[in-house]
Parts: C-alpha cells; sequence; structure tokens
C-alpha cells in the first residue's frame, strides 16, 4: 500500500478549477517528484495535501487514514512535513527560534534538544547564525532553515516546494545533495520543482504536470530519456 | 513643582492608553483587524467592577479580578461570534462594521442595564497620596499604581512572547498565518488567546481608568479607546514596544496641552500630532513595513 495516496483531486479557486482530476502515489522510502511549468498546479497540490487548500473533490490518503478534511494545523503531528515555497521562515524571528517553531507539536524537551543537534550537523551554517534573525539569512540559508524547521517534526514524508528557486548553481547542488540525504536517512520526499533536470536526476519516479492534469509519469531515468520531455523540459 | 507633577499625571495617563494601546496593537498584528470594539471593553470592565464593590465584595482585588475574568471572557465571545466568521470575507471592510457594530451593541445593553446616567466610581487603590517635597508635590496613590501597572505588564507580556511557547505561537502566526499552521499552530486558537489577553488588559485600564477619573458612563470607553488607537497607531501599530511609548506619548502631550495650552484643544493638538507624525513616517515610530490591509 502506497504510504501517500492522492485520488482524483480537484481544486479551485473560486470558479477558477486549478487542478482538474489527478491521481498519484507515493510509496514508503521513494522520492518522487512532480514536475512542470509554472502555474501546472505543483504548489496548489502540495497545499491540498497539507490542507492549507481545500479540494472540491477528490482524497487523499496517508498512511490508511482520510487525510482530505484535516485541518493544517493537526497535518505535522501525523508524521507530514511541509517545505513551503518562497521557504516562509518566520524573519523577525531567530534561528533558533523558527527551529522550535518547527518542533511546535512535540513536547518532550530531550527529543527537541536530539532533533536541533541533528539539524545543526546536517546545517551547520544554522548552528553559526542560530541567534540571527532569519530575515537577515542569504536565499540559500533560509532555504536550509525552512528544511531544518520542517525536520524538527521528525517527519515520515517531508513535502518540498521549490526549494532551488532564486539559488546560484552551486546553492542548487548543495540544496539536492541535502534532499538526498535527508531521503538516505529514511524520510519519504515529495518534491515539486521547475529545475527539472535536478528533480528528475534524483527521484525515483515522476509525475508530468500541464495545467492541472498529470500529462506523463513514470521512472524518473526513463522520462529523461524521453524525447518530449527532453524538448519541454529539459531544454535539450 | 508643577511641571514635574504634569508630566506625573501625563505618564499615568498615557500608561492607561497604553494597556488599552497593547490590545489594538495585539489584535491588530495577529488577525490584521482594527478591533473598535476594544475601547467598549473597557467600559464593560469598569461597570463590572463597581458592581461587584457595590453590591458583593468591598475588596478591591476581588473586583478587579472579577473584571478581568469578565472581559478576558467577553473578548473571546466576541470573536468567536462576530469576528471569525467573517475571517477570510472578500472585503476587510466586513470585520471593522462589525467591529463598530460590536461597539455600539456594547454601549447600549449597557445603557439598558445600568441607565444614561454616569456613576460614580469607587477607586480600588486604598492608599492615601503621596507628599514629596515638603508638600509642595502630590502624587496621588492612583497615578503610581497606573504607572507600576503599567511597568508590570510590560515586563510580563514580553516574557510571555518570548518565553513561552504560546507566545512565540503568537508571532509566528502574526508573520505569516500558512506557515505558523504547518507548524502545527492552531491560529484560531491563536487568535482568540490574543483577543482574551488583549481584553483582560482592557479590563485592568477600566478599572485604572475610572479610580483615576472617576465618573462611569455607557461612553466612557469610547475617547479612550479612539486616543489608544491613535497611540497603537503612532508607535507603530503592531509593535508592542510601540504601543508602550506611543501611550505615554500621547498621554504626556494631553496632559502638558491641557496644562499649558489650552484644556479644549488638548485633544484636536493630540490628534494633529497623529497627522503629523504619520506625515513624516507613515508606519508610525517603531512600525514595520507590512501590507495594509485596513
Amino acid at each position: 500500500m502506497a504510504m501517500l495516496e492522492i485520488k482524483d483531486l480537484e481544486v479551485y479557486y473560486g470558479v477558477i478549477q486549478a487542478i482538474k482530476g489527478i491521481s498519484f502515489e507515493v510509496n514508503e522510502g521513494e522520492i518522487i517528484s512532480l514536475i512542470g511549468a509554472n502555474g501546472a498546479g505543483k504548489t496548489t497540490i502540495l497545499h491540498t495535501v497539507t490542507g492549507l487548500l481545500s479540494p472540491k473533490k477528490g482524497s487523499i490518503i496517508f498512511e490508511g487514514k482520510d487525510i482530505t478534511k484535516t485541518p493544517a494545523h493537526k497535518i505535522v503531528s501525523l508524521g507530514m512535513a511541509h517545505v513551503p515555497e518562497g521557504r516562509r521562515v518566520f524573519a523577525e524571528m531567530s534561528v533558533y527560534q523558527n527551529l522550535k517553531m518547527g518542533a511546535y507539536t512535540r513536547s518532550d524537551k530531550g527529543e527537541i534538544e536530539q532533533m536541533l543537534e541533528k539539524v545543526y550537523k546536517r546545517f551547520p551554517r544554522l548552528e553559526e547564525r542560530k541567534n540571527q534573525l532569519a530575515g537577515t539569512l542569504s536565499g540559500g540559508e533560509q532555504q536550509m532553515l525552512a528544511m531544518g524547521r520542517a525536520l524538527m517534526s521528525n517527519p515520515r514524508i517531508i513535502l518540498m516546494d521549490e526549494p532551488s528557486m532564486g539559488l546560484s548553481p552551486i546553492l542548487v547542488n548543495e540544496i539536492f545533495d541535502i534532499i538526498q540525504s535527508v531521503s538516505e536517512a529514511g524520510t519519504t520526499v515529495l518534491l515539486v520543482e521547475q529545475n527539472a533536470k535536478k528533480a528528475l536526476a534524483i527521484a525515483d519516479r515522476a509525475y508530468v504536470l500541464e495545467t492541472g492534469r498529470i500529462v506523463m509519469s513514470g521512472d524518473a531515468k526513463d522520462l529523461m530519456n524521453d524525447d518530449s520531455i527532453k524538448k519541454a523540459y529539459l531544454g535539450e | 513643582m508643577s511641571l514635574l507633577s504634569y508630566l506625573i499625571n501625563g505618564i499615568s495617563l498615557g500608561s492607561v492608553y497604553a494597556i488599552i494601546a497593547l490590545g489594538y496593537t495585539m489584535v491588530y498584528g495577529i488577525a490584521r483587524m482594527l478591533n473598535f470594539a476594544h475601547g467598549d471593553v473597557i467600559m464593560v470592565g469598569g461597570y463590572v467592577a463597581l458592581t461587584v464593590v457595590l453590591s458583593y465584595s468591598t475588596n478591591p482585588l476581588v473586583a478587579v479580578l472579577v473584571a478581568i475574568v469578565v472581559c478576558t471572557v467577553l473578548g473571546i465571545v466576541i470573536e468567536r461570534v462576530a469576528y471569525r466568521p467573517l475571517r477570510g470575507a472578500a472585503s476587510p471592510l466586513a470585520v471593522l462594521i462589525t467591529a463598530i457594530g460590536v461597539s455600539y451593541l456594547l454601549q447600549n445593553v449597557v445603557l439598558l442595564i445600568f441607565g444614561p446616567n454616569p456613576k460614580s466610581f469607587q477607586s480600588v487603590v486604598p492608599f492615601p497620596d503621596l507628599k514629596f517635597a515638603g508638600g509642595t508635590l502630590n502624587i496621588s496613590a492612583e497615578t503610581i499604581v497606573t504607572i507600576a501597572s503599567c511597568i508590570v505588564i510590560m515586563i510580563v507580556l514580553t516574557t510571555f512572547i518570548n518565553k513561552t511557547k504560546a507566545g512565540q505561537a503568537m508571532l509566528a502566526v502574526s508573520e505569516d498565518k500558512g506557515a505558523a499552521q504547518l507548524m502545527g499552530i492552531n491560529v484560531n486558537g491563536t487568535i482568540a488567546l490574543t483577543f482574551a489577553i488583549g481584553s483582560g488588559l482592557a479590563a485592568i485600564a477600566g478599572v485604572l481608568l475610572c479610580s483615576s477619573y472617576p465618573s462611569l458612563s455607557p461612553y466612557t470607553g469610547s475617547m479612550p479607546g479612539i486616543k489608544a488607537f491613535v497611540a497603537a497607531v503612532f508607535g507603530g501599530i503592531g509593535s508592542i514596544p510601540g504601543a508602550m511609548i506611543g501611550g505615554i506619548v500621547l498621554g504626556v502631550i494631553e496632559i502638558m496641552s491641557k496644562a499649558y495650552i489650552s484644556s479644549q484643544l488638548a485633544d484636536a493638538i493630540v490628534f494633529a500630532v497623529l497627522i503629523v507624525v504619520l506625515l513624516v513616517k507613515p508606519t508610525g515610530l517603531l512600525g514595520k513595513k507590512i501590507q495594509e490591509k485596513v
């Protein structure tokens, strides 16, 4: 059984249909990429999965539990974390306070300390800047903070929305390395990216979105060699 | 000596404005709405304290505590019944108009229960005035208690926000409701808590205000409410230290204007200062740049 299962999802913004009946699944341990151009509906899907938007039709099943109507603030304690598009760190709070917010639903102090240590180990730069306000960090550091904050809840699945957006090529590589190592450490990853090349390179499977529909899906390696994908998304 | 005593009275009045302004600014910071019924919660606090003192217990501390509890509950109920259903409404004006409606509702309910005539309020401060400098400087105990309360509230509130989980959640919600939800923070609950704290503070402000200016009518809350709103905007709405500074500066300006310029013109001067500050610094003294949403 799939860890996360999305069935016939339809989402509207007012009268405009953004998601036109989408189904896909994520199995435990996988890295799944959703790729597609601006406006294809990638972010809308993630927002619907974590309850920030509610779908008109369809269902979202996480570890056998129907979470379609679960409010956003109850999602994280189920073991699902979401790194939103544009990082959305709390700019007026320190790096340390941001990370503590990531563990908001946890009450075991020892456990929180342990998670904090792990996150600092993964992102040494965050430890160096723990007392700095998050708004003063660079884009790459903010992305690391957003990821670290999500990892503080010790999730079984992590949803990442455009983690490479606006970053320099070196930082993009660094971020993708981190995603891979998060996956290797046992967290399932659902990744939304415009950088199709990178996203396909690290993914097990991928889905290609166009204006609210899945137009292609399959093994990431196969998609990478597909001529239409090469032409439309990989610039070859 | 009179300058010093005016200054102290100004700080005392300003402390009341500051305590009220905290409610305005916290609610604005977190719910992004202007709660124009906030001033009337002060008045309700005054009536509750007066009723307790006259009918049940002469212990002023009991009266204050009952007023705080009643106003806290009132704040939560107002938010739940009147404002929450309108959250996410197409126009932010909907909730603003509702707030004005709630303000009139509170005034008229009190009018119905207690009648239109002002009641004389008994001070809850059971201490005599203090005399300094051989009797030339006379400071009322109410003044001292008001200023002291303001300082204590500021310290407690700052500690609460910086050191507790609920306080940090309030900061997170005020910055980004969506991201806060992803952290597992219940945004509705946090907004309700903010209303509860703001309204509890309004009760304290009401009792302090009526102890210094012992006349209580259903309209007692409106002018201090508006002035505290001015103080909040003056200091930078959404900023807690801003509300504190704005309140105290406003109180001092008001008392000084009354003393040295004209009592009739004092209110006009207060509002003129607001206009000047907003022209020079539209976000207020300590305000951040935030998207305007009414």
